[in-house]
Formats: C-alpha cells, structure tokens, sequence
C-alpha cells in the first residue's frame, strides 16, 4: 500500500465503533434511545436531548449529493495531486448529511440530487475511509 | 446601548515586516488618538484568541495594560463585531468606560493560504470533516452551489458583488487591488472550487485595526462626532446533528433582533459593510438581512444596486474582495462603517450617510459560523 500522505482521522474511544465499522464496510450512523433521533457526525451525547443512551446502526448506505464542490486549487495536505476532487454533503436515506468525497466517476458528472452509495477504502493497514460513489 | 464609538484606525499597510502585536499597537494608539484619549484611559479589552489560545493576554503584556474587563471571544472574522457589541454592553453597565478592540495579523508575508489549506482545527470534529481535502473555499463553494441549484442564481450574478467591490477600492488608496474588473474578468479567473473562481474569493493581506468605545459622558470631550450603536445581535449556525439548511445564515437570527433594537427599517440604511470573504457570503447575507427575499439575491446584486450610487451600497472600502483581508475582517466593516457616517471618504463616501448597517461572519457558511450584526448611526 502506497504511503497515504493525507490528514487521517485521529481515532478516540468516543469515535472507535464509528472507524471499525468502516472497517467492516458498515456506516453506522446513531440512533437515540431516548428520543429517537438519528445523528451524525457520532458523538457522546444525543444532539437533541443531549442524552448518552445512544445506538449504532448500520445505514443503508445510500443517499443523494445535497451539494458538492469540484476543487481545482487547493494547499491541502496530500490534494494537491488529486485535482480536481468533488468535495460533498450526501444527505443519507436515514436523513443525516454526511460530508465526504464522491469518487469513482468523473467529477464534471457530479449534480445536486445525484444518487449515491457508500464505498470504503482502505488508506493505510489501520484506517479505512467512507467514500461515496454513483449508485 | 449606552456607548460611542469614539476612535478607529485602519493599519494602512496591506503587507508589513511588523509583528501582530506591534501592528494592533500602532492601531490602538492612532484609534485612541482619534478619540483624544490616551492609553491610562483604557479599562476594557477585547480581542481574539491568539495561536496561544490566551486571548488578550499577549498584547496586554505588550502594551503594559492593566484593564478590568477582558474578552478573547474567538468565533472567526465576526468577532470584532462581536467584541464591539459586548464592549457596548460592557459600558452600558458600567463594567469600564472606555474599551479598545484590537486585531493584528501578518497573514500575507507568513504566507499564510488562508482559504484553500485543509481546515483542520485540531479538535474531534476534524475526522468527520477536515480530513477529505475540506478548505475554507470549499465549504463556501458548496452552499453557492446549492444557491444556483434551488434558485437558479448564477455565477455572473455572483461576480457582479466582486465588480462593486472593486469598483469602490478603485476609490480607496489603500485598497491592495484597485485596477477595475468586469463580470468578465471574475468568470474568466481561475475556478478554485466550483462555482467560485478566484475574483470570487477575498484577498489575503497583513493588517489590523483598532476601534475605541466610550462612555456618552465622556463624549462632550471627543474630537470627532461619536457614532451610536443603535442595534446588536449575534448568534451562530452550525451542522445540527446532520439536518442543516444551508441556505439559511445567522444572518437570519440576527436580523429581526438588531432591527428591532434599532427601531429602524431596512429601507432607512444608507450603505451596509457586509463580510465578504467570498461572493457566495454577501449574497447570503443579503437575503438572510431580509434586504431581499430568500433566493431572489442574485437578481437583487445586479445592475449596480450595491455601488455608490444604486440602492444599497456595500463595502465602499473595496471589502474583503479588493482591499484587506487578514485572515479576519470585522473590524473593518466597523471602521469604514464610521467613516462614512462622519462623512470622512472623500471621493467614496455615501451622500448624507446617517444610518450604516454592518454583519460580520466568520467560520463557514458550509459547516459552522457566527453572525454579529450592528446598526450604527449619527452621534
């Protein structure tokens, strides 16, 4: 595997079920026991009543491009040669947005309301990506 | 709010071999100046978190300041609107009696990319965001696009904000770019992140500036006309929990509460400072202000409304787009804002300006920002 010379995600106990499901191929995103809500990005406490009772469940996965950009010039780190690379909110079929890079097709395709479904990529031994792609 | 502002200075320099600190030193002292005060006079301070996380404390320690009121709020480029309104609030309760805003930033000769580097912050979001090649330009990027999906704006309409701009930086000798352009020009730039192409995007400068309040009766002393704040409000937007509408700014929060404080109607503003970072951000705010309904921005920027002259005009420095950009703005939208109600631009000033309206946003219009807006009005 090629040395992967973008930002990767710093992993922490509140974060861990969330990256090992991408291991799996799974996105989970979390559901409140309390008050129902799915959320994401995960976090320690529901974003609607800010209680720790929280579920993971596996998305279906699939979802439609809310919106997206295709960046051209960039300094971020590891980009650079990646030009151009579609940058994205896909608002899942649970209803969540996710932000993340649509990939697989060329980036002059991409439109609002585009449907998609998650992908993975394994970057390094330890870390897999979500990635999203034409469905 | 019972507060003046009192004093205001532009570092006039758009790149420098001086440090931060020594660039919101000579500001403080030109603003302070202004205002026929002198440093023992100062008791309230209020700038942004340095690199340092420690707010005020650097420039303290540099200007040998000793005040009883602080504050480091650090919510992006609206924070020195927002500092500027707890400094109102701050002396409307007689917690000290003249504040100096401060900000200082050598962005440009650090070479510093301000908006096209990965936005990583360093905390727990940065996984779910920072990490897919997410920039500043990017996230503004995305919610233009959606603008042109649900409303059919346009990238020319987009690029009439940066003409205007230009056109009054043309006025300003110290704007960095003054040299005119046409929608032409912005549409033929180089895209950087669709749909916005580099005329799209705000320059990057060395800079600061410095702002003082006072007391109203501390006023019969001033040199210079006070300026009243009439209105205030500020409030935030962020992803919440995955359901956001991007569409909609803080701007929309803060509208109806500034207004309505004021008394005052939209029709009653004489000209508007409105954060432009990127072109994608005064169209919003427009809309979100209520200037315009939601949607109809890019039919609303055309035809020179928002140049000396038309309806609404903004941005009479040149703003963000043509003149100066460290990094932060909103000290400027307040400085520029009090010229033109002195009536003190020369070949730019707004005829009879008595009424100015300023919005800061900082952060990203496509993750998380403030909003923080002011009226401020003749003395």
């Amino acid at each position: 595997m090629a040395e992967y010379a973008k930002p990767l995600p710093d992993i922490t106990p509140e974060s861990r079920p969330f990256w090992e499901g991408c291991r799996r191929r799974e996105f989970l995103i979390q559901r409140c026991r309390g008050c129902g809500e799915f959320q994401h990005y995960p976090r320690g406490v529901c974003a609607r009543c800010w209680s720790s009772d929280l579920e993971w469940l596996k998305s279906a996965g699939r979802g439609r491009v809310y919106t997206f950009t295709v960046t051209h010039r960039t300094q971020a780190r590891g980009f650079k040669d990646e030009t151009p690379y579609v940058l994205a909110y896909v608002e899942l079929e649970e209803g969540v947005q996710v932000l993340g890079n649509v990939v697989g097709g060329d980036p002059a395709r991409v439109a609002v309301g585009m449907p998609v479904r998650v992908t993975f990529e394994d970057v390094t031994s330890d870390v897999t990506l979500p990635r999203f792609e034409p469905a | 709010m019972n507060a003046l502002i009192a004093g205001v200075h532009e570092f006039p320099e758009r790149k420098t071999v001086r440090s931060a600190l020594e660039i919101q030193a000579l500001s403080a002292r030109a603003a302070l100046d202004e205002a026929g005060l002198t440093p023992r006079d100062v008791d309230g301070y209020f700038t942004v978190a340095g690199s340092g996380g420690t707010g005020p404390l650097p420039i303290l320690d540099y200007l040998n300041l000793n005040p009883r009121y602080i504050d480091g709020t650090s919510v992006g480029g609206a924070s020195f609107v927002v500092h500027t309104h707890h400094a109102a609030a701050a002396i409307t309760q007689g917690r000290c009696r003249v504040a100096l805003v401060t900000y200082g930033s050598t962005a440009r000769s650090s070479g510093i990319p301000v908006g096209t580097r990965e936005r990583i912050a360093g905390d727990y979001l940065d996984q779910f965001e920072g990490i897919y090649g997410t920039s500043t330009v990017g996230l503004y990027a995305m919610v233009a696009q959606r603008h042109m999906h649900e409303y059919e704006t346009t990238e020319a309409q987009l690029a009439q904000i940066a003409v205007a701009c230009r056109r009054h930086a043309g006025l300003n000798p110290a704007a960095l770019y003054r040299d005119p352009i046409t929608v032409k020009d912005v549409l033929t730039s180089p895209v950087i992140s669709t749909p916005l192409h580099l005329l799209d995007c705000c320059v990057i400068t060395d800079g600061g500036g410095a702002v003082v309040l006072v007391h109203p009766d501390l006023a019969r002393n001033l040199p210079k006309p006070g300026i009243r704040i009439l209105g205030a409000a500020e409030a935030v937007a962020h992803t919440s929990a995955g359901r956001r509408d991007y569409l909609v700014s803080a701007a929309a929060q803060t509208a109806p509460r500034a207004f309505g404080e004021a008394g005052v109607s939209h029709g009653d503003v004489d000209m508007a400072m409105i954060y432009d970072s990127f072109t994608i951000t005064v169209l919003m705010t427009l809309e979100d202000l209520g200037f315009c309904k939601k949607g109809e921005g890019g039919r609303f920027v055309e035809d020179g409304r928002l140049e000396l002259g038309g309806e609404l005009p903004i941005n009479t420095d040149g703003g963000g787009l043509s003149s100066n950009h460290p990094g932060m703005r909103g000290i400027f939208l307040i400085i520029e804002a009090v010229r033109q109600l002195r009536g003190e631009c020369g070949p730019r000033q707004v005829k009879n300006c008595r009424l100015a309206l300023v919005h800061g946003t900082g952060g990203a219009l496509g993750s998380r920002h403030s909003g923080a807006t002011l009226i401020l009005g003749r003395g």
